[in-house]
């Protein structure tokens, strides 16, 4: 170190600054160690142990040796750190007289510290080199000698009293520095302590701490140099805060300066001199202070390898400059913090991208993009004042705003004068003229856009760029700003943000109007006069904007602008007239729609029409109002909307007016055209082809009517009818398409005779004819006649076949009774219709005109009313001049006309029933009598009564009895008869065997007897027993079996013989019911006999209806009592 | 003192926004729109431990010149933003937790009422009470 000569250095604050040491003594000696020393020095960290509980730190020591002067230590009240000597080493070789020129040395030295107290001397490290010989001695007299051995040489003892030295020296160091920025800190504090005070300077303060904060940053302690910064940014911030409170510092009056200048920050440097310097002098403006701070905590952040808390901090300082500036109420020009901001934006980013490669700038596009952001929105607003954001370019005003704002920047920084891009030149070139601006913002723009859009701020690119659309549209490029306009709405609608949307569509709509996008625009227009959000004013603008195109004649006639219905209006209510939406082709459907107009001003809205054409169902599907050449559409309604069109053949019904239609008497049938598609003209008519049976009557007045498909009446006119022989013509009214035509006549089937009555069963109900089986009800089913009519209809050439099914209001039943011998015929009437009938001129005729037959009527009135579901019957006795008489054919007749109705005007065919009568000749008669037991007076319930049957043949051998059950023996003739004694009502116990074969003389008078026991079950006068006689036939072919059957014949008569001869005895009861073993056959292999009822007029039961009287019995035990 | 305050849905459309300045209503509708990008990139980078902490809070979300914009998360990703002056320098990170933990108990007051629909926007008098008294109120 030869700097010992020459007057001391300036103190440069630089990264190469290094506590001082002064050294005195043997200059030679000291360098001739010079070189191993500052070498050795920082090669070993120590352990600085620090106050106020603060973190021991290891730290590399490295020190500027400095020759000893006077003038280096100290003077009274200088607080500079920086060039205060940490330590004093004295250097000598080891001889006698060095002690006493150490102590020399040592006054002169804590000469200057002799106003520090004691403990103070130790910040003056004293080390004396000593060559061995004389170590001891100096060592005892000087406790801080150190004694450095050969240090030239290269020897083991060398090298470890160099360690020793070195070890000695650091600590001595560390002690110092403790010591003094203990001491320093301390005074600091009390320095701070008196800020309240008045005359206290935060100038001055701030030199005081930052000379700490150069010191540990001159020990490479950034992070403690940044806390010093932090802390006077932090005091500063406060007092700014407290003086916008009302709490007002004077010094701080000092910084509340006019700006007269805002260059931006200035990072390049580690230290701005010049600004320090105006801090120093108490010159400095706020701007000044703060660019100054900030520039020392970005170069020690930067330092400590965090970029991107600068580029934060960045951010909050400007922020907060421009807070601070408000607060304190600093008059700025305009542009000029915009101007500082832009720069000092650029600024911080360069100077970061200065110290990081690209990778990691941009895996950090968070951090610094809040500041391309800025810098963008201050670079525009400067663009917007200096008029470079218009048409026309900047004025002479603008102009001279601009030149102002350049004044302010001053001349460029010798840091960046050699940088192309420097913000400085940049702000300059973008300043000086329309295109430099317009060159400058987009690249920024862009930048910040694309920025925001690689780390997903997707919202904020969209802001961005809504700026840019506005500075587009600024220069008349909407072509440019549409996209983004376009981009940002989409943005706000897809998140449903209301005021954002509006802002921006009107922005788009004056876009669009530029652009002449007419569509797009009166679209626009349309929903921001529906939007609620802007003025009744605004609103009406856009709504007359639509209105003044509307009204616009076209230049292409016919050529529509289409526009989305829902921001116009909106569709409320729809409904269809007829409602159920159902109609004819051609005809009127009518829909009625309601609209809620959004509109600010009544809008005349043309008429919808739908028209249909075609059969089909349709759907609504799309909703057009139109104003002259603007169509609003709604494109779906919803729920769907549907119409039917329906096409009709024109059809003819002919139907009864009543549930059924009668035979025999006029019922009206309402006849009915559906027009359809055709409409009747004039001449029209419809030809009926008689039907044999069926008359077509038309009442007098008779009027056909003619309805609406409404079933609204139209029209009305009176009937024409013209009948011939097989055609009836029935002329129709006039009637459009789609009309019904109704109309009534009468129709009147002539009872054509039933071909019933040809059998005559023995129980006189013959199986009624019926056509329709069908229709077969069991009980009150009339019988029924179809009857065809074949009409040929105007509309067509093929004829319609009409079918009508007339019932016959009658059932007829007819019997045969007998009294005795003579005979009576009855004819039961039953009117199974819902309507009364008139019956009159009964008339039962022999068909035959048999002369030997003869009826003679019982009935005496002529004229009987019948009520629906009543019966009527008709008697005749029969007689006859010859025995046996013939079969009767006859044929009933009973004229029948409605009761209800006063005056027919047709006269009505009687109703006829035929029915024969056949072997109606009484040939037995049987009689049965009861007697109650021997001695007793009554029969009594429980005990045995006899049964007496008297079976009396009534004539000699007629031609009814050859049959095969007649036999001949010795010219006598007899048949085989059997009787049944049945109690279907089970007032008697028939004991023993019930029935029988007799063979019975057929002879006249001729008679048998059958005895049998009853038993009565109950008391009372009781009706005798069903006697039943049937013949008895033998098996029909087998003559071969004919022996066997006769021998079975043989045997059942025997008993039957017994039967008749002897009382059955009380086991014969058994054998009640061996009819069905008969009839089923319980000799099986044998022929069976054939049982013949015989025909009911042949036998006359001469007992039936009598009654015999039972007593009750006396024994209690028959009584039954049931309690409940 | 809030002179905005907002509440978000989980789908990112407004349920209630109301500013002090009614001139000034648009600048913040967009400011806090911008903010939910914020808002989006902290829940997303922070997702998994906010949830584990609980810690609702998303803190500044975006400064501007003039305003400070906060933001909060419910744990039914409702999002509140606030703006505050900046020049209202009284007000810290612990005043604006403060604020938030009463706009989301207010909030869940809304939510706790029969009668409204989640979704819905908000339109209940006690939440506009308590929000008018954020925005008076120097908290």
């Amino acid at each position: 170190m030869d700097a010992s000569q020459e007057p001391l250095p300036p103190v440069i604050y630089t990264m190469e600054n290094k506590p001082i040491v002064t050294c005195a003594g043997d200059q030679n000696l000291f360098t001739s160690v010079y070189p191993t020393l500052s070498q050795q020095l920082p090669r070993e960290p120590m352990e600085w142990r620090r106050s106020y509980g603060r973190a021991p730190k290891m730290i590399h020591l490295e020190s500027n040796f400095v020759q000893f002067k006077e003038e280096l230590l100290p003077k009274e009240g200088n607080k500079a750190l920086l060039t205060f000597p940490f330590l004093h080493i004295y250097w000598t070789e080891c001889c006698v007289t060095c002690s006493n020129r150490i102590t020399k040395w040592q006054n002169c030295v804590f000469h200057r510290d002799a106003e520090m107290d004691a403990q103070d001397s130790s910040s003056c490290g004293t080390v004396a080199l000593c060559m061995e010989s004389l170590s001891q001695i100096v060592c005892s007299c000087l406790c801080r000698c150190v004694v450095l051995s050969d240090p030239l040489k290269d020897s083991s003892r060398t090298q470890e009293s160099w360690n020793a030295f070195l070890t000695k020296l650091r600590t001595l160091l560390l002690m110092s520095f403790t010591k003094n920025l203990g001491k320093f800190e301390d005074d600091m504090r009390t320095l701070r302590e008196k800020r309240t005070e008045p005359g206290w300077s935060f100038c001055e303060y701030f030199m005081v701490q930052e000379e700490l904060a150069f010191v540990f940053e001159m020990l490479q302690q950034f992070e403690d140099a940044l806390v010093q910064y932090d802390e006077l940014d932090a005091l500063f911030s406060q007092y700014v805060v407290n003086f916008g409170a009302g709490d007002g510092a004077n010094w701080l009056t000092f910084f509340c300066q006019p700006v007269k200048s805002w260059n931006g920050l200035i990072l390049r440097k580690p230290i701005d001199m010049e600004k320090r310097e105006s801090i120093q002098r108490r010159e400095a403006t706020l701007l000044d202070l703060r660019s100054y701070l900030f520039s020392r905590q970005c170069t020690l952040l930067l330092f400590l390898q965090r970029p991107w808390e600068v580029a934060q901090r960045a951010l909050e300082l400007l922020h907060n400059c421009v807070q601070e500036l408000k607060l304190l109420e600093v008059s700025v020009p305009p542009g000029a913090l915009d101007c500082w901001v832009f720069l000092s934006c650029l600024e911080v980013l360069q100077r970061i991208e200065g110290c990081c490669d690209r990778a990691q700038i941009d895996s950090n596009i968070a951090h610094t993009v809040g500041l391309w952001s800025y810098a963008t929105e201050k670079l525009k607003s400067l663009g917007y004042l200096c008029g470079l954001v218009s048409e026309k370019g900047p004025n002479s005003e603008d102009l001279n705003r601009t030149v102002d704002l350049l004044a302010g920047l001053g001349a460029e920084r010798p840091e960046t004068a050699n940088t192309a891009q420097s913000p400085y030149k940049k702000l300059k070139e973008a300043l000086s003229s329309v295109e430099a601006f317009e060159k400058h913002y987009l690249d920024l723009s862009h930048a910040t856009i694309e920025m925001y859009t690689s780390i997903g701020r997707i919202r904020s690119a969209k802001f961005v760029g809504k700026d840019l659309a506005e500075f587009y549209m600024r220069k008349k490029a909407p072509q440019k700003a549409e996209i983004y306009l376009q981009g940002a709405l989409k943005n706000y609608l897809a998140e449903g943000w209301a005021l954002p949307i509006t802002h921006t569509r009107k922005q788009l709509a004056e876009c669009q109007k530029h652009l002449g996008q007419i569509e797009n625009y009166l679209q626009t227009s349309s929903l921001l006069a529906s939007d609620c959000h802007l003025t009744e004013e605004e609103r009406k603008h856009f709504c007359q904007e639509i209105l003044d195109f509307a009204s616009q004649p076209s230049d292409s006639p016919g050529h529509k602008i289409v526009l989305p219905m829902h921001s116009f209006a909106q569709l409320r209510d729809l409904h269809f007239d007829p409602s159920n939406a159902v109609v004819h082709v051609g005809g009127v459907l009518s829909i009625e729609i309601t609209m809620y107009s959004q509109m600010p001003v009544p809008v005349h809205v043309e008429q919808i029409v739908v028209n249909a054409k075609e059969p089909g169902t349709y759907t609504l599907r799309q909703l057009c109002a139109s104003v002259g050449s603007v169509w609003f559409v709604l494109p779906h309604i919803y729920p769907i909307v549907q119409y039917d069109v329906y096409s009709q053949e024109p059809q003819l019904h002919v139907e009864p007016l009543a549930d059924s239609l009668l035979a025999g008497i006029p019922q009206k049938v309402k006849f009915t055209v559906t027009t359809g598609h055709y409409t009747i003209k004039n001449g029209d008519s419809l030809q009926l082809s008689n039907a044999e049976a069926m008359l077509f009557l038309c009442p007098v007045e008779s009027r056909a009517v003619v309805y609406s498909n409404t079933r609204e009446q139209s029209s009305d006119a009176a009937l024409r009818i013209q009948s011939s022989d097989k055609v009836t013509s029935i002329s129709l009214p006039t009637a459009p398409a789609y009309h019904v035509i109704e109309f009534e006549l009468e129709v009147l089937s002539l009872p054509s005779a039933p071909a019933l009555g040809g059998e005559s069963d023995m129980l006189g109900t013959p199986e009624p004819h019926r056509k329709h089986k069908d229709k077969q009800k069991t009980g009150h089913c009339m019988v029924t006649t179809d009857h065809k009519v074949s009409i040929d209809c105007p509309w067509s050439i093929y004829s319609t076949v009409i079918a009508l099914t007339f019932s016959v209001p009658f059932r007829t039943t007819h019997a045969l009774l007998s009294s005795g011998t003579r005979k009576y015929v009855q004819v039961c009437v039953e009117n199974l219709s819902e309507l009364d009938f008139q019956l009159s001129d009964s008339y039962l005729v022999d068909t035959r005109n048999s002369t030997d037959l003869q009826l003679v009527p019982l009935n005496t009135q002529s004229q009987q009313h019948i009520h629906s579901q009543q019966s009527l019957f008709f008697v005749w006795e029969l007689t006859w001049t010859e025995e046996p008489p013939p079969p009767l054919h006859c044929r009933f007749s009973v004229g029948f006309s409605p009761a209800s109705e006063e005056q027919l005007s047709v006269s009505l065919k009687p109703y006829t029933y035929e029915f024969q009568v056949e072997n109606f000749f009484t040939l037995y008669n049987v009689k049965a009598e009861i007697s109650p037991p021997s001695g007793m007076e009554y029969c009594r319930t429980g005990s045995l009564c006899s049964l007496e049957v008297l079976i009396t043949r009534l004539s000699d051998l007629l031609e009814v009895d050859k049959d095969e059950a007649l036999t001949e023996s010795d010219e006598h003739f007899s048949t085989k008869l059997m009787y049944e004694v049945v109690d279907n009502s089970s007032n008697w116990a028939v004991c023993g065997k019930s029935c029988g074969v007799i063979s019975m003389p057929v002879a006249a008078q001729a008679t048998h007897r059958v005895h049998m026991e009853v038993m009565p079950l109950f008391a009372g006068y009781l009706p005798l027993p069903d006697v039943k006689l049937f013949k008895y036939l033998p098996h029909h072919s087998a003559h071969s079996s004919q022996l066997d059957a006769d021998s079975w014949i043989e045997n059942d008569s025997l008993s039957v013989d017994k039967h008749g001869d002897e009382p059955p005895d009380s086991s014969s009861l058994k054998s009640r019911g061996s009819m069905q073993s008969v009839c089923s056959g319980e000799h099986k292999g044998l022929p069976m006999p054939r049982l013949q009822a015989l025909p009911a007029g042949q036998v006359f039961n001469s007992s039936s209806g009598t009654q015999v009287l039972v007593i009750p019995s006396q024994d209690d035990h028959v009584l039954e009592v049931s309690v409940t | 003192m809030a002179v905005c305050v907002a509440v978000i849905a989980k789908e990112n459309y407004p349920l209630y926004i109301r500013s002090t300045l009614t001139e000034n209503e648009l600048k913040f509708h967009y400011m806090v729109h911008t903010s939910l990008d914020v808002v989006d990139e902290k829940i997303s980078a922070m997702g998994k431990a906010l949830v584990d902490q609980r810690e609702l809070y998303l803190g500044l979300l975006y400064p501007t010149e003039d305003y400070k914009v906060y933001g909060y998360v419910t744990n039914s990703k409702v999002k509140f933003v606030m703006v505050v002056d900046s020049s209202n320098t009284a007000l810290r990170d612990n005043e604006i937790r403060s604020m938030f933990r009463k706009l989301h108990n207010s909030y869940t007051d809304v939510m706790c009422n029969p009668f409204y629909n989640p979704g819905d926007r908000i339109q209940s008098r006690a939440f506009d009470n308590m929000v008018t008294s954020m925005m008076i109120q120097v908290c």
